[in-house]
């Protein structure tokens, strides 16, 4: 009987199926589920125990990952809508918002030859900011209008802020070498 | 039926049985074990009232090995076979130790893992590992007076899989179960936190004598959450002696240095470190075999010069786990400092500025570690009480993947994931009529398989024959509560199927074990068949007590009738054969107990999850 990794994340955690999210509720019923089913509670038990053990306890941390991020939470909702949104044939992505990944690609990358921590911090705080944006829109896009093809835009949008995120961690860990 | 106790899972049902469990923190200058007694966790000491054995093993043929102060002693006379510092080669092949050339051993080039050359034959890091764990389990057993039911045994948070995989198998060879392997760090955390009812964001800076490491942690209401851990497996004390080492051969042009003087003059570089942990300055003089006197006065500024770049090394581990966690240094609330090479002037000083605060000093940098291993082997052991209600949460300290096309390394589970953790990713053919694919699990933060850790390689055979990218091969990666990886794949339109626990590529074979522990045995002059036939027993009890809870606690409202008897006759059944001298049925009886409570443990589990939940239908969450 292997948890279905893929179902009801939000009623495992007994939260509304919405983006907006109480994190603080989030983090105190995924400890509370954790203490009940973790393996250290079943250590000492039989091994069924602790197969039924590992298995639940992978889905709740695998639940709570999803949940915990914006973009992951976000695709998840739309994935119970039926829309794959980061499915590899849905790239179609604006060109403003293009041309401003562009810019910070270059920034980072210019940065990086500089060695100037200044910069690479002004790129992170845009993206911040952006990414703050990105996040607002969808909660009205999935909570209030239900419109699930701008929402699904969005999510794109913000994964492809998550790439040019690692960039800047390893611009930043170059930098630190 | 009788009405029927229900207790916390882990609570034990009966108080007075308090099971033998250990904390072993296996270092790479010391271990120590410690246990919980009477509520309150204690360092074990030896018959001389010690608690730090040094991680030092001697072999002289034909003779058991010496372990710890007696071996400590003539290390500097006999270099080639005493061993120390042996966790730095753990899991490690010939060609990853970068300073092989500056160890007086005589290193094997096996494949795998290095082996060493001494005059008790070759000898893996495995095998001398163990040596040390027996020593430490052989104290435990005598100050515990009984067999050890288990033993949590720590390791770096930074250690890869094979470095795990290697401690568990040294564990295994010394005859202990292992209830689980443990991150240091986080052990630091457990003994700091519950010692001091702590609250918020810990960082735990840990330089060891081999290892760094430093994991942020979140502590709230018990819960111990690991959020980001980041370190160097290859870089400790030692690295301070060494270079100290390195600026006396420079001050002295000495003519060509034997062994034992490489030996005397580590050792004298250690004794100097120590002392300017208290002097501003100190004098070292030693005589080498060939008669020639060194002389040196080393001032604490001029240590402080020439390895302030080894302090650096750690700083930049600290910044990434920060960063990681999504955290500044303004938001960690204490730095708990662990390992003996913390307490140079130096490292406290870096560590104060960089977080801008006083580190936290106040528990034993030597013992923390095992006295933290101790309080969770309580709790894994089932001794868990009322009052005892914490929980911990880890992660993964490097990100796991697959190779694919081009040499490239495609991530499956990041760095900093709590475990346990399972991810599947699917991968196609990339040729027609491809009938095989070779799956290559790798661990690492670079892009290019040559820049990561090879973990194993296995294929995947009868994949029927499909135009390319037709097929579709589901790959799933699950990591444990110890850290440790399995992995599996599947071609999901055949359901052909193929899955390794990872040790081929590094680690050791399980024939290596086998014949290790047969030799282990061998030299303990123990009978293998009685050893077995006593841990089938051990087991077989073990699982007979956790099955009667179980049913003392949800049997009568889980089970029906013929559920209940079938479980009741097989517990029957075992504990019939339990206290014969047939090893292989009390096997067979083990494993068909284990068959026939399967279904009554994931019905308990989900009654947990449910009960949690408060009123929620768990067969919705499980469809």
């Amino acid at each position: 009987m292997l948890p279905d990794f893929k179902a009801n994340h939000f009623a495992l955690f007994g939260l509304p199926a919405r983006f907006e999210l109480d994190g603080a509720a989030l983090d105190v019923a995924f400890r509370q589920l954790q203490a009940q089913v973790h393996p250290d509670r079943f250590a000492h038990l039989s091994e069924a125990d602790k197969r039924a053990s590992l298995q639940w306890s992978t889905r709740v941390n695998e639940a709570y990952q999803v949940l915990k991020s914006p973009l992951m939470r976000a695709a998840y909702l739309l994935q119970q809508q039926g829309v794959d949104a980061l499915a590899p044939e849905n790239t179609q992505l604006p060109a403003v918002f293009l041309m401003q990944q562009i810019e910070w690609r270059e920034a980072i990358a210019g940065a990086r030859k500089d060695a100037d921590d200044v910069a690479l911090q002004r790129v992170e705080t845009e993206m911040q900011t952006m990414a703050r944006r990105l996040q607002a829109d969808l909660a009205n896009a999935l909570d209030v209008q239900q419109d699930f093809v701008s929402a699904a835009q969005r999510v794109r949008e913000l994964k492809f802020i998550d790439k040019i995120r690692a960039e800047l961690d390893e611009a930043f860990i170059a930098l630190d070498r | 039926m009788a009405l029927l106790q229900i207790s916390e899972p882990g609570l034990s049902t009966v108080p007075h049985q308090h099971r033998l469990a250990v904390g072993i923190d296996l270092g790479t200058t010391n271990s120590l074990v410690a246990t919980v007694r009477n509520g309150v966790a204690v360092v074990l000491h030896d018959e001389n009232g010690r608690a730090l054995l040094p991680s030092v093993v001697r072999y002289q043929p034909g003779q058991p090995p010496v372990v710890g102060h007696a071996a400590q002693q003539v290390q500097a006379s006999d270099p080639y076979n005493t061993i120390v510092s042996v966790k730095r080669f753990m899991g490690r092949a010939l060609h990853d130790i970068a300073d092989a050339g500056s160890f007086p051993y005589r290193f094997v080039d096996a494949p795998g893992m290095v082996q060493l050359r001494t005059a008790d034959g070759v000898k893996s890091p495995v095998e001398v590992s163990a040596d040390i764990l027996r020593a430490l389990r052989e104290r435990a057993e005598h100050s515990l007076g009984g067999e050890l039911m288990g033993a949590v045994i720590t390791v770096p948070a930074y250690f890869d899989d094979a470095q795990r995989q290697a401690t568990k198998d040294a564990a295994r060879l010394a005859g202990l179960e292992v209830l689980r392997l443990l991150n240091e760090p986080t052990a630091a955390a457990i003994a700091y936190g519950l010692d001091n009812a702590a609250e918020g964001i810990y960082a735990v800076y840990d330089l060891g004598g081999g290892t760094f490491d430093i994991s942020i942690l979140r502590l709230s209401q018990g819960v111990f959450e690991v959020l980001a851990t980041n370190g160097d497996s290859a870089l400790g004390g030692d690295d301070f002696d060494q270079r100290l080492f390195c600026w006396m051969l420079e001050q002295a042009r000495f003519p060509d240095l034997t062994a034992q003087d490489n030996r005397l003059l580590l050792n004298h570089a250690r004794f100097a470190k120590e002392a300017l942990t208290e002097h501003p300055e100190t004098r070292i003089t030693a005589v080498l075999s060939s008669g020639f006197t060194i002389d040196l006065t080393l001032t604490a500024a001029q240590f402080n010069e020439m390895t302030a770049t080894l302090v650096s090394k750690t700083l930049s581990p600290v910044r990434r786990a920060l960063r990681d966690a999504g955290l500044s240094t303004k938001d960690v609330q204490g730095v708990v400092m662990v390992g003996g090479a913390t307490r140079m002037p130096c490292i406290q000083s870096a560590v104060a500025t960089l977080f801008g605060q006083t580190p936290l000093n106040n528990l034993d940098p030597d013992k923390v570690v095992a006295l933290g291993a101790a309080m969770q082997a309580n709790v894994l052991a089932g001794n868990r009480r009322e009052d005892d209600d914490w929980l911990l949460l880890d992660v993964t300290p490097l990100s796991l993947g697959i190779e694919t096309m081009g040499g490239l390394v495609e991530k499956i589970i990041p760095r900093n994931t709590t475990i346990p953790v399972a991810r599947a990713q699917e991968f196609t053919t990339y040729k027609d009529g491809q009938t095989a694919m070779s799956i290559h699990v790798l661990q690492g933060e670079r892009e290019l398989v040559s820049d990561c850790r090879s973990l194993a390689r296995f294929e995947l055979r009868g994949i029927p024959s499909m135009v390319a990218g037709a097929a579709r091969i589901r790959v799933a990666l699950q990591v444990d509560a110890d850290g440790l990886l399995s992995v599996s794949a599947q071609e999901l339109q055949t359901g052909v199927s193929a899955a390794v626990t990872v040790r081929p590529s590094f680690g050791l074979h399980d024939d290596d074990v086998s014949r290790m522990l047969q030799d282990g045995f061998n030299h303990a002059k123990e009978d293998m068949t009685a050893r077995a036939l006593q841990e089938a027993r051990v087991e077989a009890e073990r699982l007979l007590d956790a099955t009667q809870s179980a049913l003392d606690e949800d049997g009568e409202r889980l089970l029906d009738m013929d559920e209940f008897s079938e479980i009741v006759a097989s517990m029957r059944a075992l504990a019939e054969c339990v206290s014969g001298m047939d090893y292989a049925l009390i096997q067979q009886m083990t494993e068909r107990l284990n068959q026939v409570t399967q279904a009554f443990a994931a019905r308990r589990m989900n009654m947990r999850v449910r009960e949690a939940l408060a009123g929620q239908s768990v067969n919705d969450l499980m469809s």
